[in-house]
């Protein structure tokens, strides 16, 4: 491996060739500050907080973006270079309004952090920029451009991790903003909701759709039944947000956490992701026996249903037909369980907890209510709840360990691994595996689907069949993945994407954080979870079968179609632009 | 996002520019198709085809060189060669660079504003006048500078501005 030698505070550092001089002072325990460098993302040099000594350059460089070199000699903690990242910090906060008193981003803003780290005060300069109007068209994401500090992370995220380009860098100089072209509101925008851009942002200046209120009243209003119901991502992450380490499962805790703020029941999103397993591995089986559409490709994702509307949309007969387990719980909520409870379902008001920003939006979407009731009245994201939790006083650390309520508690390890990327293929081909050669997998584990690698394929036998899989996650990956299928370089059975790079444990309403481990910890709450389940296939849920004995009847019944199955993309795509993909069904591909 | 359909802009700015003339900017992008740093020259051309980039002109070069809307905002928005609003028939060009400043230029600029009817950046009602600021010419000798469809005039003073506009009809 070609390396280099370089001095840094007087430290001789080894790095790899390549590498900036930043990685090289992180690898050396030197932590460098940064507000436009993100880990995720690399990018960098618009901010200059990193800036460096290197000896021998006229100016001081910044260190995200300048390459390590042998023999180069690097301070940075001079005092030109505390004065100069003082300055920097000062002039950015000048154009940044002080409301961080309030500031939704208050304790966990990098602007502020990095304002006392180097303690900048007093600042010497006026704010020149007139306030910009918020932006709260989207059900998801919020935009508060006075607070950009303009430093590109968000746009970085939505154009080239996730090949959307909703927002971009418009006009010059002092004028210079991030936000829609033309100026238009998000919700105008093919924006798709994946709440990435909320992960990345230093500031308050794109955050989350708040819904904490609506849903505190909701539990004060004593005339109604108010459920909630959790997705698996959430206890795998919930625990950061109380100082909890990365990686523990807080599973029982949550539960706990959530009877003591108020609801009546609490459901696990695990339940209703086994009955979308059932419904969706007969559609598969059904595709497979009747020559397509194929490939099928798994509806769970909202930001990936969203991308398809918007920019895919002849390939809506591909994508399952099935609702996501958040909108099948709701369903199964306002039906099911309002009847067994005997409680009207008018009065039953149903939250949600997810680690997804679109999925604020799928609950909001028109045609998401087919038993006559919504079937999600609100959603809360993973952050959410750890404010709500910490409004009322409680820590996750500190609570009774509860368990999920029946009978919309019960689930199988393949409900589990949903919350990570190739977790909804995994589950699927354990049950359709078993429904079709009537034994399990050999290897239930199905190492192949699993990582995190940006795309992934495998190919497995069951009962004589070959059949061909693939799963991506991040959008532009999933794009890469759709251009493979359309160009006819590949074919499949069987297509997961997920709009989050890593899958739902990374989703845009997860826990802040730059560890790069952040994906591998979260995920191995998810396969220990499911490890130490006695049942791994979603079919043997006792409770899913008893909900099809005592109501569905069989999987893709009448009923069953009605409550757990939708028509996506009835919608014309956002900007009616030509479409970036041909039809793949016209390839004549039917397998 | 769905709901967007209504308010989209092709729907809504389409028929602002005339059928002949948008056949002409997909000739251009077409020539320009696949190749790497288009966007660019696509707009310059296209800019002197129609005039300006109104933002349906602007989505459908996006659209064709499949490249997000707001990126080719980002660039239009960038570069003040670059209109979004229609120019008028003459262009005139008031220096502010420092030595024009020093000189005089701001009056200049105000009396052309008077004569004109047009603010800065904006088209006089008639659709006579588009009037701009532009940087340094180079000719800072000849300061303050006033420029009319690329006719350079110099050491101009405000009262002389009504007489040289009005060789423009």
């Amino acid at each position: 491996m070609d390396r280099v030698k370089l001095v840094i505070d007087g430290q001789s550092v080894e790095a790899q060739r390549g590498a900036t001089i930043l990685e090289a002072a992180r690898q050396a325990g030197i932590d460098l500050p940064t507000l436009c460098h993100h880990p995720a993302l690399g990018g960098g040099g618009a901010c200059r907080v990193c800036v460096c000594e290197v000896v021998g350059a006229k100016n001081l460089v910044a260190a995200c973006v300048t390459p390590a070199d042998d023999g180069m000699v690097v301070w940075t903690n001079s005092k030109v270079v505390r004065e100069a990242r003082r300055t920097v910090l000062e002039l950015i906060i000048a154009s940044h309004p002080q409301e961080c008193l309030t500031c939704v981003r208050s304790e966990t803003c990098e602007l502020r952090r990095l304002a006392s780290r180097f303690h900048v005060d007093p600042v010497r300069f006026a704010r020149r920029r007139e306030p910009l109007p918020k932006d709260e068209s989207s059900p998801s994401i919020v935009r508060d451009p006075s607070k950009c500090v303009l430093c590109g992370r968000c746009v970085l995220a939505c154009s080239v991790v996730q090949h959307v380009g909703a927002i971009g860098f418009a006009h010059r100089g002092i004028e210079t903003t991030v936000e829609p072209a033309f100026g238009d509101d998000l919700a105008s925008t093919k924006c798709v909701a994946c709440g990435q851009c909320t992960l990345v942002c230093p500031v308050g200046a794109i955050t989350v759709k708040d819904d904490t209120d609506a849903v505190f009243e909701a539990l004060s209003d004593e005339t109604k039944h108010v459920v909630v119901q959790v997705a698996p991502a959430v206890r795998a992450a919930l625990g950061e947000e109380f100082g909890l380490p990365a990686g523990t499962d807080v599973t029982y805790q949550m539960v706990g956490a959530l009877r003591q703020l108020g609801f009546d029941a609490v459901f696990d999103t695990q339940f209703s992701a086994d009955l979308t397993i059932v419904e969706e591995g007969h559609e598969l089986i059904e595709r497979l026996n009747n020559g397509g559409p194929l490939p099928l490709i798994t509806s769970c994702s909202p930001g990936w249903i969203n991308y398809m509307e918007n920019f895919h949309p002849s390939l809506q007969d591909h994508v399952s037909s099935c609702k996501s387990p958040q909108q099948m719980m709701g369903a199964v909520i306002k039906t099911y369980y309002a009847n067994k409870a005997g409680v009207d379902p008018a009065e039953i008001v149903s939250v949600s907890v997810m680690p997804c920003t679109a999925k604020k939006y799928e609950a909001k979407r028109p045609e998401m209510q087919s038993s006559g009731y919504r079937d999600v009245d609100f959603v809360l994201t993973t952050r959410e709840l750890a404010v709500m939790l910490k409004q009322a006083g409680i820590d996750l650390r500190n609570v009774h360990h509860r368990d999920f309520d029946h009978p919309l508690g019960e689930s199988t390890g393949a409900g589990e691994i949903f919350g990570v990327t190739g977790g909804v293929m995994e589950a699927a081909l354990r049950s359709v595996a078993f429904a079709l050669a009537k034994r399990p997998l050999e290897g239930l584990e199905l190492e192949p689907v699993r990582g995190f690698d940006g795309l992934r394929e495998a190919e497995l036998e069951v009962a004589g069949r070959k059949l061909r899989v693939a799963v991506a996650h991040g959008l532009a990956n999933a794009e890469e993945l759709l251009r493979r299928i359309e160009s006819g370089e590949k074919e499949y059975h069987f297509v997961e994407i997920m709009a989050c790079p890593g899958g739902c444990i990374a989703g845009g309403g997860q826990p802040f954080s730059q560890d790069p481990e952040i994906r591998h910890r979260r995920a191995s709450v998810l396969y220990a979870g499911d490890r130490s389940k006695g049942l791994r296939m979603s079919h043997e849920n006792p409770a899913v079968k008893q909900l099809y004995r005592e109501f569905l009847g069989v999987p893709g019944s009448r009923v069953a179609h009605e409550l757990l199955h939708t028509t996506y993309c009835h919608g014309a795509p956002a900007h009616g632009q030509p479409a970036t993909a041909r039809d793949v069904s016209k390839t004549g591909r039917s397998r | 996002m769905r709901d967007a359909a209504v308010r989209s802009p092709q729907a809504r700015g389409s028929s602002a520019v005339d059928a002949s003339v948008l056949a002409q900017v997909d000739a251009v992008i077409e020539r320009y198709r696949g190749k790497e740093g288009a966007l660019i020259p696509v707009l310059h051309e296209t800019q002197e085809i129609v005039g300006y980039l109104p933002r349906c002109v602007q989505s459908r070069i996006a659209g064709a060189l499949r490249i997000p809307e707001s990126q080719v905002y980002g660039v239009v928005t960038f570069y003040s060669f670059f209109a979004m609003k229609p120019t008028g028939r003459h262009k005139i060009g008031v220096c502010l660079g420092t030595a024009c400043y020093v000189k005089g230029g701001a009056a200049v600029l105000q009396a052309v504003k008077q004569a004109s009817g047009a603010d800065v950046d904006d088209v006089s009602s008639d659709g006579r006048f588009g009037v701009e600021v532009t940087r340094c010419v180079g000719a800072c000798g000849l300061a303050p500078v006033l420029s009319v469809d690329g006719d350079i005039y110099s050491r101009v003073s405000p009262d002389s501005v009504p007489e040289i506009l009005a060789r423009y009809t």
